[in-house]
């Protein structure tokens, strides 16, 4: 009886499954090429993250000269060019904060680069004791462009006593040489994690391209979504807007005591995230393979348009916020919190959806499934 | 009636029990280790500092340090009942163990663990001792025939467990979109051979779609019938062995491979006996001359235990249709969806974050997840309504005893689900922390919406 039916039963199934499929063939071919995920890689690397640390690279160097110049002869006029190079170099920052891989993460590079709001008791005390290890941990919140920002911009009350500090005050040569040291082993650090993509990370982070919890591949997806949901949305916008507490903090904002480059830093670092998304090269308009063109071999491109579009939105938002976020969440945080939600809808798109589309394995998470 | 009185008689060879004992006590044992290796019992039971609960079982919660007491027990009383050594009250302190530590936290539920549970459950009225077991050598008696229902009982359940998920399998996103499998076969492209060809061919999902739901549907009646026994045995190695080598299953496949084998006849587990007696041999002389040898293993308790199996079997067939009772897409609103063997069936993704509001003066924050849940208990808590209702109650409570008053707990729950585009997945309007869990449907559950994408 079995025998019998069996056949007729799977025939039928079949033809139902032969039936069923045609009508999806148009749509589905783009998914019959395998994505190539060496050639996304390379163009990360060959056009995003390499000319990105580049660039860092000779703003930290032309930082150093500027620092040069202000401790040598500590006026007006080299105080303006210091914070004019260490904006430029902050604004590259912006562009290479996603890529926390490789020699990166394994020197903590990012925690020593921009962690905010800088302590500022920290730094003082550092200061005054002179004996400083400005890698450990809990000098984490006491370097990098944080600290200098502190050093330059909120030493003192005004151009005038931040000056002083340098110049007349009883601590001046500690402060020039905190500044020194602050800046010095920015490009030190700099200088690492770009020599060691040039030597021999490249060439590992291009071949790795499996779907493993470990691979660059699968990494450089995940630590995109942190960045896009910690770095970006959080602690730009989230944390000060005080989505995160009972009241809003907006002494938490990045570039604190500069008071007007919020704004310019936050814009910069959404149009990194863009950049990446698209594959657009650094500091160009042209593009290569970047996460749009995976979700186009997946057959995907609505997500791609979606997630484009919503970029756009957060811009705009952004875009309407005073340049001083201090400023804006103090008179009107109600904006400050739609530029937030804009870009929190982005992270659905980004980490659940695109994560989906991709199948990544997620790093953090080993168990078994069913 | 009486045709099942005639059936509950009749008689068969013991040993195909035996040999399933046997496997099944090792591979558990295994488990056990392997899971505790895998510094799985310290990330899951140990490390979070909150715990996802079973409706019901909310006083079940790890203990701390004694954690691992309930493993050394676990896989100690799985490794007496490979021996079958004091068999009954190994079996019951291996399903007693082994489900309490499934019922500690939810995040990690599986269908195979709670196919566990149920299955040593059930072995704890089978007389798997019967022969060749330790028991045998110290009660000097071993046991030629047992009652044949208690090997039907094990096809039975492996049985229901392939053709519900067979079941399961037959709706659309399934077999028409080739849904979850065109999500999951095209990311495994670093397999060998197949992983840059046949996992990116669209024809091959859909023909593993439908394979799969034939081979879940058939694979109990062809195992059962004789003349395609082996060929059934054959394409169960290669299925198991093929998800495992695309999926991380776990124990699962072997468990169900050597599961399986109790389809075989009597002479081919005597076989397997007397090859373990030959390699035991060896190494140990075992007087088995002062063993009697008893033709038929008489059941006690005969009057309690056939109406026990006979409800479980009833359970086990009826529970699986509970989500009938429930309006709305069963994958979305998961409302009957676990302990009826869905395996594998659905690709779900959320992003959810909650927000904790003063009802009186409107003020809010909202909660960063991973100040409280590990990424496991996120990942899982963020498409799963009754993991969101229970964290929203944990959080609520966290922040009154923090000082917070009229705390209220909303939340902003995307979901994705296999391939369709995120939508909202919870009422934003309900507070959470008001809302009680319990068998009844979910209102605040939005209803799926199939047309995007």
């Amino acid at each position: 009886m079995i025998k019998k039916i069996f056949p007729v039963v799977l025939l039928a199934i079949f033809i139902a499954a032969c039936s069923s499929s045609d009508d999806n063939v148009v749509s589905d071919t783009p998914g019959t090429t395998p994505f190539n995920r060496g050639a996304l890689l390379s163009n990360f690397a060959d056009n995003l993250i390499i000319p990105a640390y580049e660039e860092l690279n000779n703003n930290l160097a032309a930082l150093v000269t500027s620092k040069d110049d202000f401790v040598a002869i500590s006026n007006q006029a080299n105080l303006d060019r210091l914070r004019a190079s260490w904006l430029t170099a902050y604004k590259t920052w912006q562009h290479v904060e996603a890529f926390n891989i490789g020699k990166a993460e394994e020197i903590l590079y990012h925690f020593q680069m921009n962690i905010y709001p800088t302590n500022t008791i920290d730094i003082h005390n550092n200061i005054t004791n002179s004996n400083y290890d400005l890698t450990a941990v809990n000098n984490n919140d006491a370097v990098g462009f944080p600290a200098v920002d502190y050093m330059i911009y909120g030493i003192g009350a005004s151009d005038t006593e931040i000056l002083e500090k340098y110049t007349t005050d009883a601590e001046s040569a500690k402060n020039q040489t905190y500044l020194s040291d602050l800046i010095n082993q920015m490009k030190t650090l700099t200088q690492d994690v770009l020599n060691d993509w040039n030597t021999s990370y490249r060439a590992t982070f291009i071949a790795s391209t499996t779907n493993t919890a470990s691979s660059a591949a699968n990494k450089i997806v995940n630590d995109y979504i942190f960045y896009y949901e910690k770095g970006l949305r959080a602690n730009k916008f989230g944390i000060p807007a005080g989505n995160f507490s009972a009241t809003p903090l907006p002494e938490k904002v990045e570039g604190f005591y500069n008071q007007e480059v919020s704004k310019e830093l936050a814009l910069e670092a959404l149009t990194a995230v863009q950049n990446i998304f698209n594959g657009t090269h650094f500091g160009a308009s042209t593009s290569g393979i970047g996460f749009k063109g995976y979700l186009d071999n997946l057959d995907r491109t609505d997500l791609a348009t979606m997630i484009n579009g919503q970029f756009g939105t957060a811009r705009e938002k952004i875009q309407a916020l005073n340049a001083n976020f201090y400023t804006q969440i103090n008179t009107d945080n109600t904006k400050m919190t739609q530029a937030y939600d804009a870009l929190q809808a982005a992270v659905v798109l980004l980490k659940v959806d695109m994560l989906q589309t991709f199948n990544i394995s997620v790093d953090y998470v080993d168990a078994d499934g069913d | 009636m009486n045709r099942f009185q005639t059936y509950l008689t009749q008689k068969t060879n013991a040993s195909p029990l035996a040999v399933f004992r046997i496997g099944f006590g090792l591979m558990m044992c295994y488990s056990i280790i392997r899971f505790w290796l895998k510094g799985w019992i310290e990330s899951i039971y140990l490390e979070p500092a909150f715990h996802f609960s079973y409706y019901g079982f909310e006083w079940i919660k790890p203990l701390g340090s004694f954690t691992y007491i309930i493993f050394i027990i676990c896989g100690l009383s799985a490794f007496f009942v490979a021996l079958g050594f004091k068999y009954r009250l190994a079996i019951i302190t291996f399903f007693l163990s082994f489900t309490y530590i499934e019922l500690m936290e939810k995040t990690t539920y599986l269908n195979h663990y709670y196919f566990i549970s149920i299955l040593s459950f059930l072995l704890i009225f089978l007389p798997a001792n019967a022969t060749f077991s330790i028991d045998n050598i110290f009660r000097k008696r071993s046991f030629e025939e047992i009652p044949n229902w208690c090997i039907d009982a094990i096809k039975l359940l492996l049985g229901i467990v392939y053709f519900y998920a067979g079941l399961a399998k037959i709706n659309s996103d399934w077999l028409f979109k080739a849904m979850p499998l065109k999500i999951w076969l095209p990311s495994k492209y670093d397999l060998p051979i197949i992983g840059e060809t046949l996992m990116q061919q669209d024809w091959f999902h859909y023909a593993m779609s439908w394979s799969g739901m034939l081979y879940d549907l058939f694979i109990p009646f062809l195992l059962l019938y004789k003349r395609t026994r082996w060929f059934a045995f054959a394409l169960v190695v290669f299925f198991h062995i093929f998800t495992r080598v695309l999926f991380p299953i776990g124990m699962f496949p072997y468990v169900m491979i050597v599961g399986s084998l109790i389809f075989f006849e009597a002479d081919f587990h005597k076989k397997i006996i007397a090859f373990i007696k030959k390699v035991i041999q060896k190494v140990i002389q075992i007087k088995s001359k002062t063993i009697e040898i008893i033709p038929e293993y008489k059941l006690k308790f005969k009057s309690v235990i056939i109406p026990v199996v006979m409800l479980f079997f009833m359970i086990q067939i009826i529970f699986p249709f509970r989500f009938l009772l429930y309006n709305g897409n069963l994958f979305w609103t998961e409302q009957g969806y676990r302990f009826s063997w869905r395996v594998m069936l659905m690709e779900k993704m959320g992003s959810t974050t909650f927000k904790i509001v003063d009802g009186e003066t409107n003020n809010f924050f909202y909660v960063n997840n991973s100040d409280f849940l590990t990424p496991l208990q996120e990942k899982q808590m963020s498409f799963q309504p009754d993991f969101i209702l229970e964290y929203a109650h944990y959080l609520g409570d966290h922040f009154t005893n923090q000082g917070h008053k009229n705390v209220q707990v909303f939340v902003e729950s995307y979901v994705a689900l296999n391939g369709h585009l995120s939508q909202l997945f919870i009422d934003k309007t309900v507070d959470l922390y008001q809302e009680e869990e319990s068998f009844k449907p979910k209102t605040w559950i939005l209803p799926f919406n199939d047309d995007k994408h």
